[in-house]
């Protein structure tokens, strides 16, 4: 059996994955005419972080029982986490183009019975969480030392079973756990702007004190900027150095700003969901990777 | 007479015992479902999650992704209902291998009432895709029933009865999945039946053959997948066939035989029994057996009707 390893990548290295995959978003929901760009993109540093550096994983035996899960419970970022599996070798980067286009092993929403690197299926917002409590109570009892790491979105919040699984996560004793909150500041539509928001509509979360709730709740807060490869790196270093020592669970809430990386789809919610132009896909090239047409998707 | 929960108990915890694949998870309803039983035998295969049904599932499907095959514990009424798109989602559309123990379902559930009555249940739980749906008619049956679940790698439903009904079942039965079987062969109109129903029901029909009639039952213990050749074989050639059941008249058993037979063409004609389409009230059982139509005295004034009665 191959074995499991972390591929260890340097910040630079990670700046230009990072940059490669919204590149490959951007141009994948370009060519299927069909997607979502603004959670993609706030999310993509954590998950290149993730998967060129710390998760012990293997692209060639995606199924392996002990390699770290993730789980995207926003399952609506999909294509961002597609785009990194490609890259990172789970798939051909080529297959992209097939995203939406019917016969695909990638789905709208991640399904973990056809795509390799998909450790859960999700879609209906709110149940990775309980999903990743369950494999870090499994690992528990099986004496299996793999981390589990969920995202979910600030956004998505708002589904009570996040709070369900918040509340007896704890009582568990899961240190192999980590929940990350990508508080990318703004979901679909959501509220009107107000003084203290950071965007153009009010932040789904802007009126909590996350730190003191998850705190609260026994919870390990790790509050970071999601757009700063070092603070995610010690984050997720942080995180892990906790199983198997502390018995108690980590939040990392990675501060980010949806539609991060490309200046025209940025802190808007209106870049929740949509189909580039030309121009704009021009444009996102020159500031991603500063040159022509690179990427998975032409 | 045992009660279906209490042989699930007492099964699992047997099965937990040597199968460290199986594991309960509670939504903090033990002493009601009796996984209490497996908690003190086996403890180990015991997991208390609390009251939230949501995460039951979901860490139910979490543990069935290393090889665990977990029953969950709580009432039918918060499975099929509170927690149904987590079903779907992370256990349907997944094919995991988690058990759906749905205590307490149908009408009588200990005097609870409408809240807590599962009428619905066989509707919603056959209409999606990869789900096994069963609804075994005595203690014996459940007892194979769990046994079969066990030992299936994928999702499977299960509807049990709170209380103990007459047996409809000897040792020697033995369940076989999809399969219909036919308690009774008779000349008359064909009786399908499911769930517990079928004891009430087969008491019902043992009254009307004293009077003449020659009736035909068959109980339907696999709503789904349903081996529809057995099915036809032993509706036979009959053309009037009813249905009684301790669920809604739409969408359950009603329904799943009105849509088979109806692809037969003109000619057969299918009669309803169960519980009209309204909401119940919290009484004990005798009372609701009798209010709603479901005690074998009134399925029998029901399939005198049926039999005789203006064709609907």
């Amino acid at each position: 059996m191959a074995v499991l390893e972390r591929q260890h990548s340097d910040k630079k290295a990670l700046a230009e994955h990072a940059a490669r995959a919204r590149l490959a978003v951007l141009e994948t929901v370009a060519f299927s005419k069909a997607g979502h760009i603004g959670g993609p993109l706030s999310a993509m540093d954590m998950l290149v972080s993730l998967y060129f550096d710390r998760m012990r994983i293997n692209p060639q035996d995606p199924q392996n029982i002990d390699r770290d899960r993730f789980i995207l419970s926003k399952g609506h970022s999909g294509i961002a986490l597609y785009a990194v599996l490609a890259l990172r070798g789970y798939f051909p980067v080529e297959e992209l183009k097939t995203f939406d286009q019917g016969d695909s092993r990638i789905q709208a929403h991640p399904d973990m019975r056809l795509t390799p690197g998909i450790d859960a299926s999700t879609g209906s917002l709110g149940q990775g969480l309980s999903a990743g409590l369950g494999m870090a109570v499994g690992a528990k009892r099986l004496g299996k030392d793999f981390h589990t790491w969920v995202m979910v979105g600030d956004g998505e919040m708002g589904e009570g079973m996040n709070w369900e699984a918040i509340l007896s996560a704890p009582r568990f004793g899961v240190d192999n756990l980590t929940l990350i909150i990508d508080v990318n500041g703004l979901q679909q539509y959501g509220w009107p702007q107000g003084e203290k928001d950071r965007f153009d509509r009010s932040e789904p979360l802007g009126h909590v004190n996350l730190p003191q709730v998850f705190t609260g709740f026994g919870w390990h807060v790790i509050d970071i900027d999601g757009h700063n490869l070092d603070e995610i790196r010690a984050a997720l270093e942080e995180a892990e150095d906790r199983r198997a020592t502390t018995g108690v669970p980590s939040v990392i809430l990675s501060r980010t700003t949806k539609g991060n990386g490309v200046s025209w789809t940025a802190g808007t919610y209106k870049w929740h969901n949509g189909v580039p132009t030309d121009e704009q896909l021009q444009l996102a090239r020159q500031e991603l990777i500063g040159a022509e047409a690179v990427g998975g998707v032409k | 007479m045992k009660a279906q929960r209490q042989v699930w108990g007492e099964t699992l915890a047997e099965l937990a015992e040597t199968d460290s694949r199986v594991l309960v998870l509670d939504g903090d309803l033990a002493t009601s479902t009796r996984a209490d039983i497996v908690a003190e035998k086996v403890p180990d295969s015991f997991i208390q999650v609390g009251i939230a049904e949501q995460n039951l599932i979901g860490m139910a499907f979490g543990l069935s992704t290393l090889g665990y095959r977990p029953w969950v514990s709580t009432f039918g009424v918060f499975l099929t209902h509170r927690a149904l798109d987590q079903i779907r989602m992370l256990v349907s559309q997944t094919k995991a291998p988690v058990k759906l123990a749905a205590a307490y379902s149908g009408l009588l559930n200990g005097s609870s009432g409408k809240t807590h009555q599962d009428i619905e249940d066989l509707a919603i739980m056959r209409a999606m895709p990869n789900m096994t749906v069963i609804a075994p008619a005595d203690a014996r049956e459940a007892e194979l029933v769990i046994r079969w679940a066990a030992e299936y790698d994928g999702p499977v439903y299960v509807r049990f009865a709170r209380d103990a009904v007459e047996p409809v079942f000897g040792d020697d039965y033995e369940f076989t999945i999809g399969k219909p079987v036919v308690l009774r062969e008779g000349s008359g109109p064909v009786v399908v039946s499911t769930g517990v129903q079928t004891s009430r029901t087969a008491q019902a029909i043992a009254s009307l053959v004293t009077q003449g009639h020659d009736l035909r039952h068959v109980h339907l213990p696999t709503l789904k997948p349903l081996d529809t050749e057995a099915f036809f074989a032993a509706i036979g050639d009959h053309t009037e066939v009813i249905t009684v059941e301790e669920h809604s008249e739409i969408g359950g058993l009603g329904g799943l035989v009105a849509e088979l037979v109806a692809g037969l063409g003109v000619g057969t004609r299918v009669t309803r029994i169960g519980l009209a389409d309204g909401w119940s009230e919290s009484a004990p059982n005798d009372f609701l057996l009798d209010r709603y139509g479901l005690s074998p005295e009134r399925v029998a004034e029901r399939l005198t009707d049926a039999i005789s009665g203006p064709k609907q």
